[in-house]
């Protein structure tokens, strides 16, 4: 019997087989088929849902709650829209701490107002002792798309440029350094945030924005292999130019993790026009959450992802398999 | 400090001058060079003549199907199976721990056979078993563990010992037809060994070896000693910042009190007499084979159409075996060269050449 | 065949040295590497230290790299 594993739900090619073979089959439609973080409805619309179970649920930088909102706030804006309602749904285990329960409520609205959204609709389910880990959200977001925008992960053409708004990683290991016995001085906080404010100031760029992703789950990498498969281009990107923190980089040697595989919870990556590639860095660095913006790799019509090392070679860009896994080799 | 791109550059110039026209193949058998090599993308600097060949140099991925096959039948013992994250997509006939996991089997990835003691402590209602791959690098650290759970009388701990050791496998290339002008030799297994155990390389075969660090300047530096040196084999250390001659004296009387040699089956190469280690008697307590009755069953089964042997040995490159990113990928790997992300397959599968 | 990181000792408690490396803390074991000091380096592998950095090794060999590749260079360009 094939069963599902935990690779599976890793955010890399045996995600992608899943999605492929199960979901997409099924729901054979032109939205799903499309691939995108938000599906585009009733001409502007765009529609999001996502799930959260983190371990722990608060964790240095954030909690479920924040994470639950970020998340869908970020993916309802993904094709250059503003994010306006969400709905939120728990499913919780029997006998979770009411207290907890509160804060991660508190949270989620926090982190609402912040951006600028409203919870508009929930749902509860309690379940059995062991039948989920503690707790577990799903969150579906809807949003309107700018006017004049047209962002969409098949937009990427050779000449464009690609940034990234900030630091590589940092949601990733900040979760890594809570369970494992991995401590960071200073700590490495998770960097969950909203960005729709920093899109809405990006978007004034128009259809000069083609593309813009968040690297979540599988991380930067993944993101760079799904533009090159939608938009049919190949990516490269600079080793010199990737900003990353330079004690993500050491744990990651410690445990023979690659960065570019690491979850983001507040970054984006964009594909510009490259006319306008310095004015979105701009954008992007006068943004709260986007000091550590950078430009890192221009679009190309190669079909590959590639990586242009510090030495002055070339390599192929390591895709993602699932689950991350300390290495001892 | 020398800009990288100058280092490469300069390096590159060194290894002209010093080519000797004549096909020359350098191995390296460790898979962490494999993966550096791959990642700094130093294949390409290199002139056409002189190739970088990957030999067994990854310990999951020289671990026999029959012996995974084992870890598997231990997983279904009500037990916590302890293992390198390494080990848990590898293949046996059957199933592989990933799979085993998701039936609901307890399966624990640690970091150090350390926390995998620590834990092991932590939950005395709970039998776990570490498993032991690896070669000299990670032996004396498992080594610790055993000791230490014989000092604090930690009863629920035991190791599936499948480790190996380097010398004899390399006598066994040499001894099969292999094509090798030099060896490109472990860091961090030589930190443990020290350079003698290589001596019959240039003795024996004629064949020299550098001992190298990780860095892109480090390779490239043992690559132009073992240039420098083809005439006249001999085995060097250009890692002298971790290696010392004589090696970690330390650990390895910590591998000598806990472990003996015996032979040990290599996937993709065979029984190698003398190459493997298991627990002494005198620490049975601790050996998972002995408490719980396990041994690998029956021969190693040939992959069909695996060329993983002839990859080991520098015959082919990866890409010149038909099941190469067809039906072997990292998803779904066959050989054993393609199960761990440093193995030859894998690292040549992701990074081209 | 074994990933293993340089990492700074900040304390020893016995058996164990915490250890730092780029911000990253580690408690690792040093019963492998018996003499150990506050302010060594030591190569790190699966939570244990399995060697000491030599420091003038490690200047040493940037000489000697710098050394070997200019002579060898030089001799190059003297020939073409």
């Amino acid at each position: 019997m094939e069963r599902v594993l935990l690779s599976h739900g890793g955010g890399g090619t045996m995600m992608e087989k899943l999605i492929e073979e199960v979901f997409a089959k099924a729901f054979n439609n032109e939205y799903i088929d499309a691939m995108e973080d938000a599906a585009l409805i009733l001409g502007n619309l765009t529609f999001t849902t996502d799930s959260f179970t983190v371990k722990p649920l608060f964790f240095p930088g954030g909690d479920i709650g924040k994470l639950a909102v970020c998340g869908t706030v970020n993916d309802a804006s993904m094709r250059g829209a503003k994010p306006l309602f969400l709905t939120s749904a728990f499913i919780i285990e029997e006998g979770f701490s009411l207290e907890e329960l509160r804060k991660i409520v508190e949270s989620m609205e926090d982190t609402a107002k912040k951006a600028g959204v409203k919870i508009v609709a929930g749902d509860t389910k309690v379940v059995e002792k062991g039948s989920v880990d503690k707790v577990f959200i799903n969150t579906s977001g809807i949003g309107m798309v700018y006017e004049g925008a047209n962002v969409s992960i098949k937009n990427a053409r050779p000449g464009d440029v690609v940034l990234i708004s900030g630091t590589i990683g940092d949601h990733g290991m900040a979760i890594m350094s809570a369970r494992e016995e991995l401590q960071f001085d200073p700590p490495i906080l998770s960097d969950v945030s909203p960005l729709n404010k920093m899109i809405e100031k990006l978007m004034t760029l128009g259809k000069a924005v083609k593309v813009l992703r968040d690297p979540t789950r599988g991380g930067v990498a993944e993101v760079l292999y799904e533009i090159s498969k939608m938009s049919g281009v190949g990516i490269k990107i600079y080793e010199d130019k990737l900003p990353v923190k330079e004690s993500v980089k050491s744990a990651c040697d410690l445990m023979g993790f690659d960065f570019l595989h690491l979850a983001n919870e507040g970054k984006l990556i964009a594909v510009v026009d490259r006319k306008y590639a310095e004015e979105a860095l701009e954008i992007m660095k006068s943004d709260k959450y986007g000091k550590d913006a950078a430009i890192i790799g221009e679009v190309n019509d190669s079909k590959l992802v590639t990586i242009n090392t510090v030495y002055g070679t070339s390599r192929i860009i390591d895709r993602p398999i699932g689950e991350l896994l300390p290495r001892i080799c | 400090m020398m800009q990288q791109k100058e280092i490469v550059e300069k390096a590159k110039k060194a290894i002209e001058k010093l080519n000797p026209g004549i096909p020359f193949n350098i191995m390296e058998v460790c898979g962490s060079h494999t993966m550096a090599i791959s990642k700094f993308g130093l294949r390409q600097i290199l002139p056409k003549n002189i190739r970088l060949i990957s030999g067994p140099g990854c310990p999951v991925c020289v671990t026999a199907q029959n012996e995974i096959d084992a870890v598997i039948d231990l997983s279904n013992k009500n037990v916590v199976v302890a293992t390198f994250g390494d080990l848990i997509r590898v293949p046996g006939n059957r199933s592989s721990l990933q799979k085993e996991r998701a039936k609901g089997r307890e399966i624990k990835v640690f970091y150090s056979p350390l926390d995998a003691l620590k834990y092991a402590e932590d939950n005395p209602d709970k039998e776990v078993i570490f498993i032991g791959i690896g070669f000299e690098t990670t032996i004396p650290i498992v080594a610790i563990t055993i000791k230490e759970a014989k000092e604090k009388k930690i009863k629920n701990y035991s190791v599936y010992s499948l480790h190996k050791t380097m010398p004899e496998a390399l006598r066994a290339l040499l001894n099969g037809r292999s094509n090798v002008q030099g060896f490109l030799l472990p860091g961090h297994v030589s930190a443990i060994t020290g350079k003698y155990i290589y001596e019959f390389l240039p003795k024996e075969f004629g064949v020299g070896g550098v001992i190298s660090g990780f860095e892109a300047e480090d390779i490239l530096m043992s690559l132009i000693m073992l240039l420098k040196n083809y005439k006249n084999p001999l085995i060097q250390i250009q890692y002298k910042r971790v290696v010392k001659e004589e090696g970690n004296i330390e650990a390895q009387k910590m591998i000598e009190e806990i472990f003996e040699p015996c032979d040990s089956t290599w996937r993709g190469l065979g029984k190698i007499k003398g190459s493997g280690l298991m627990i002494r008697d005198k620490y049975k307590d601790f050996d998972a084979a002995l408490k719980f009755g396990i041994k690998p069953i029956g021969e190693e089964i040939e992959i069909k159409g695996c060329r993983c042997g002839d990859v080991l040995k520098g015959h082919i490159y990866p890409n010149e075996c038909s099941l190469f990113g067809k039906v072997c990928t990292p998803e779904n790997p066959v050989g054993p060269c393609m199960v761990s992300s440093e193995g030859s397959c894998a690292a040549f599968y992701k990074y081209g050449v | 065949m074994c990933i293993a990181v340089p990492s700074k000792v900040l304390k020893i408690e016995g058996k164990v040295a915490e250890t730092e490396l780029g911000g990253v803390i580690r408690r690792v074991s040093i019963e492998m590497v018996p003499g150990v000091k506050v302010g060594d380096y030591v190569m790190v592998h699966a939570g244990a230290a399995i060697s000491i950095v030599n420091k003038e090794e490690a200047e040493m060999q940037r000489e000697l790299w710098n050394e070997l590749v200019e002579v060898l260079n030089d001799a190059a360009e003297g020939n073409s």
